[in-house]
């Protein structure tokens, strides 16, 4: 039997909201599959497994507010009988604070069941992203009213944008005064010449349809990841009271929203990617970052943050270490500077880079030569291409 | 398409990316960018969705010529009429 639980989302988001399953027991689980949506304070999450199996068992029921860590269901692993011993569910031992009465512990089986409902109540319940099948119908034979659908919505306090915005503000207030209580935070910068790289990006764009175009960002990205690959004690998590260094470089590429706030979701494995490849995640990172609309991987491991202030920024950025990652890279806005060399002045495209680094792990002395080597990787962009 | 319909096109594409944007509220002859918050990846999903509604090709290096919104409208007349 397969726990499977809520992972973490992430330092500034504890708890979730369960909003939907994806599966119903006795549906196949492959791994990366997902497999429920749930609601945090900062977007909606799609949920993927990490097992392999099938489903058992629905322990929660959409509306419930559950911990990270909570197990949400069970799986049978591949080849296992379902008469197998039932562990007890967790949920029951974590603090659980009462689901409003319309949306309380619905069994899996009555879930999976299609409800009957009125039409005005099923497009009212589509139109507020509601399950419907979730709902305890009043109506003649359990069927599920209009009136039903809208208490249900009144109890679904997630669903307002006002308290949205609070409740993101909120998270970021926690994550950030945890950063600066818990990190000892020390700050290196370093201007870094782009002619090479606009250059060679320019030469690129030209050759390339509209669509596949890059961004100087997606540049930036990628040398940082390939950078990263010598400097290990920059990419990783201080948890328990020691640093665990990451295998691999998952760039958190902090996204900011129209309404306010910031995502920081992770571009998967950013050194092993040729550029394009990149520019596409990338792209598709942001706009599903903007619909509210990301993974739990995504969530959950990124293992150092790039803040990008692009091109309407200011010059110069210095982060807030996100936890329990242990640097921030920064980049401002890339402008025309002057530039002294050899003796002689000239005016040339520059970015400043800024590391924010966690003290317990690293040095400036280290931190400094990071970026020196990323400053250097960025005059040969077309290595950073592969 | 007359440059009425274009404008129309170019307004609906962007509230799309910007949904807060009022069309009264945006001066034409004003950069665009310093009155919408269009980061670099929104000006060029901006771009690139206008090149496939409008079939229309935008050479990066045309780029800096796109500043206000009457700019954006006038370039893809032009560019949309060579079609």
């Amino acid at each position: 039997m397969i726990e499977f639980k809520l992972p973490s989302l992430g330092a500034d988001m504890d708890e979730g909201v369960l909003l939907e399953w994806k599966i119903k027991p006795g549906d196949p689980v492959k791994k990366g599959q997902v497999v429920a949506v749930v609601d945090t304070s900062k977007a909606a999450v799609d949920v993927e497994s990490w097992q392999e199996g099938s489903v058992a068992e629905l322990l929660v029921a959409p509306g419930e507010r559950i911990p990270v860590g909570t197990v949400l269901a069970t799986f049978l692993q591949p080849g296992e009988s379902p008469g197998a011993a039932r562990p007890v569910p967790a949920v029951a031992e974590a603090p659980k604070p009462a689901a409003p009465p319309s949306m309380a512990g619905v069994p899996a089986a009555a879930a999976a069941a299609r409800r009957m409902a009125s039409p005005a109540a099923r497009k009212h319940a589509l139109e507020q992203g509601i399950d419907i099948d979730a709902i305890i119908g009043t109506g003649p034979h359990g069927t599920v009213t209009l009136q039903d659908v809208e208490l249900a919505a009144k109890a679904k306090s997630v669903a307002k944008p006002a308290d949205k915005s609070a409740e993101m503000r909120k998270a970021i207030a926690a994550a950030m005064a945890r950063s600066k209580r818990e990190i000892p935070h020390y700050y290196v910068a370093e201007t870094i010449p782009m002619a090479a790289a606009l250059a060679w990006l320019a030469q690129e764009n030209a050759q390339r349809p509209m669509t596949e175009r890059l961004l100087p960002a997606v540049l930036l990205l990628k040398a940082v990841a390939v950078g990263l690959q010598r400097y290990p004690e920059l990419n990783g998590f201080f948890r328990d009271g020691a640093f665990q260094p990451a295998e691999k470089v998952h760039l958190g590429v902090a996204i900011s929203l129209r309404q306010g706030g910031l995502i920081a979701p992770a571009l998967l494995d950013a050194g092993g990617k040729p550029l394009t490849r990149l520019m596409q995640e990338l792209m598709d990172l942001v706009q599903r970052c903007r619909a509210g609309s990301l993974r739990s991987s995504e969530m959950s491991e990124p293992t150092i943050t790039v803040t990008n202030l692009g091109d309407q920024g200011t010059e110069q950025v210095f982060g807030v270490i996100y936890p329990p990652q242990v640097a921030l890279v920064g980049f401002g806005r890339i402008t025309e500077r002057p530039w002294a060399e050899n003796g002689g002045l000239k005016v040339i495209p520059a970015v400043t880079a800024s590391l924010s680094a966690d003290h317990r792990v690293s040095d400036g002395h280290r931190g400094a030569l990071f970026l020196v080597e990323l400053r250097d990787l960025l005059q040969c962009p077309e290595e950073l291409s592969r | 398409m007359t440059e009425a319909e274009i404008r129309q096109v170019v307004l609906t594409t962007l509230q799309a990316i910007a949904p807060e944007v009022e069309e009264s509220e945006l001066r034409p002859d004003r950069p665009l960018r310093q009155q919408v918050d269009l980061d670099s990846m929104d000006w060029l999903t901006f771009l690139v969705r206008l090149h496939q509604k409008l079939r229309v090709e935008i050479p990066e290096a045309d780029y800096a010529r796109l500043v206000t919104l009457n700019d954006v409208v006038g370039y893809l007349a032009v560019r949309a009429a060579q079609n």
